[in-house]
């Protein structure tokens, strides 16, 4: 084991953990304030029941030998996974950090059913995603699977993070149809400077995730921590020209946005490309992206918060220019188009769509799943009212006027407005 | 009495209120509110959805004067609030039929006149 490896990865670990509350801001910011806490919780939720059933079961399917397709059941219950190396960091260290990674990725899916989704279904949604479609994506590129061994680069989870997200999304928004009004109505965000605050929060973590993926402090993680600074750092400059040329107005939600989008397409690149690369294939990204979004607006699909524009398409232009970009010189390995390797393409051509297509098949099913034991969508009167009063009991800014404190049986209970709002009982 | 309701510019507020305190009137209310009165609509992008904004925010000032301290009041803000671009806002002159100062229960003229400043200090 070296030292030095140990501390980055428990460093990285923290900083892909810290991206998945950033994504609850990223995307809290950008519904309106009846579902803030909703779609908060809509992230926060994949910390505990994907932090868990990662530890139980994910853990083992997606990086226990097995076969080409899942891993076996030996890690169950973390089984044989305890402080010895795995590389050179200890295998429960690992874990840890791939966990982070299942966690950020049955988020990501959220923003596209946000403001209508029934929050019980969700969560078991989120549970069964992250063991049944994320684990087994997982494992064809980094556990061993066929598509490790058929040569698809995924440096950080391009295909197995973004592509796969993406696919659930359009899928998700399909099956749970458009929110009521949608197209009727225009829906603002209600705090952009969430949106802006969630964006860098992601980025800061996006180190942790892009540079931890060398598994080690060394050169490949410098390689990739920079090209992670220097990629989104384009498609931001890129996304606000186009801002520029299409309404003569910079937008900070398009700013939010193309840095995201930015650090989407670098993913799979991060440990393959050189600098001067990560900024072409940072600026090439916003193009497809952006226009997706606007057109996407004008369609009856409601993927609420545009994950398929930004994750899918963005996930999509990042791994096949990395078969464009990757360079031998840099990472010693492999090269691609554009050093004279077409072939490469061809491999992640692949690798895409087999994510595609099996995150699109399996989210239904589980979708039709769940959907037979819990009704997927809240009840049109719980959308009208706002998830965060109806799902949760609670208000994300509740003023506190007209709240009566509900005293304990037994004691008087007081005519008094209280200044409290009342925990127990939701609104009075 | 008359109270006078002006809806103007929020930025034009803190002119207002100097423009009033200069003219001695130094009883009102404001409410921030939001209205449309024929200015141009403001254009918002937020990713793929452009919308119209028809209603811009405004501040609405309600003061109860006596008659004879109206056109003092009206000419205040109206030198104060007038930019001469569209949405400056309106002023509205209404009768009142009876006025209650609630700490002491004066009534009309003696519950708008301005307290005198000891009293205001509680001395």
């Amino acid at each position: 084991m070296v030292g030095a490896d140990v501390a980055w990865m428990l460093v990285s670990t923290a900083l892909v953990l810290l991206m998945t509350p950033a994504l609850g801001f990223f995307y809290g910011g950008l519904v309106r304030s009846k579902n803030a806490l909703n779609t908060l919780m809509m992230s926060v939720a994949a910390l505990g029941f994907v932090g868990v059933t990662w530890a139980v079961l994910g853990y083992s399917l997606a990086f226990a030998p097995g076969g080409a397709f899942v891993g076996d059941l030996s890690r169950l219950f973390l089984a044989g996974v305890g402080l010895e190396p795995q590389g050179t960091i200890p295998h429960l260290l690992f874990m840890a950090y791939q966990g982070t990674f299942a966690i950020i990725t049955v988020a990501l899916i959220s923003g596209a059913i946000v403001e209508r989704m029934r929050f019980s279904a969700y969560l078991a949604f989120l549970t069964l995603w992250a063991l049944f479609i994320y684990a087994p994506v997982a494992h064809w590129v980094w556990g061993g699977g066929w598509l490790a061994r058929m040569g698809a680069l995924d440096f950080a989870g391009g295909t197995v993070v973004h592509v796969n997200a993406g696919a659930a999304a359009l899928v998700a928004a399909l099956v749970l149809g458009p929110r009521k009004d949608y197209g009727r109505q225009a829906f603002l965000p209600h705090n952009v400077a969430f949106t802006v605050l969630g964006a860098g929060l992601l980025w800061f973590g996006w180190f942790g995730f892009n540079a931890g993926s060398a598994l080690a402090a060394n050169a490949s993680a410098s390689l990739a921590f920079t090209n992670t600074m220097l990629a989104p750092a384009a498609t931001l400059v890129m996304w606000t020209l186009l801002d520029l040329a299409r309404t003569g107005k910079a937008t900070a939600v398009g700013a939010a946005t193309g840095m995201v989008v930015g650090l989407v397409a670098i993913t799979p690149a991060a440990g393959f490309v050189g600098p001067m690369a990560a900024i072409a294939l940072g600026g090439l990204a916003a193009i497809p992206s952006y226009y997706a979004l606007l057109w996407r607006a004008r369609t009856r699909l409601d993927d609420s918060l545009d994950v398929v524009a930004a994750h899918g398409v963005g996930g999509t232009v990042g791994a096949l220019l990395t078969g464009v970009f990757a360079s031998k010189a840099w990472n010693g390995t492999v090269d691609g188009l554009l050093y004279g390797n077409p072939g490469q393409l061809g491999t992640q051509a692949v690798a895409i769509l087999a994510a595609i297509a099996y995150s699109a098949v399996g989210t239904l099913i589980l979708l039709k799943l769940v959907g037979l034991v819990i009704p997927l969508r809240a009840d049109a009167n719980a959308e009208g009212l706002g998830l965060d009063i109806s799902q949760h009991g609670e208000e994300a800014y509740a003023s506190g006027e007209g709240a009566i404190l509900i005293l304990p049986k037994g004691e008087a209970s007081s005519s008094v407005p209280a200044v409290m709002v009342e925990a127990a009982g939701g609104r009075a | 009495m008359k109270l006078v309701v002006a809806v103007i510019r929020p930025e034009k507020l803190a002119d207002v209120l100097e423009a009033l305190f200069h003219a001695q009137v130094l009883g009102l209310t404001i409410n921030r509110v939001q209205g449309h009165g024929g200015e141009t609509d403001r254009v918002e992008n937020y990713r793929g959805t452009t919308v119209k904004m028809e209603l811009s925010e405004k501040v609405r000032v309600e003061i109860g004067v006596s008659d004879h301290f109206v056109e003092p009041t009206v000419n205040a803000i109206i030198r104060a609030a007038r930019t001469g671009v569209v949405g400056d806002g309106k002023i509205f002159v209404m009768p009142v039929e009876k006025v209650y100062r609630i700490r002491t229960g004066e009534e009309d003229q003696a519950a708008v006149t301005p307290v005198p400043e000891e009293v205001a200090a509680g001395r």
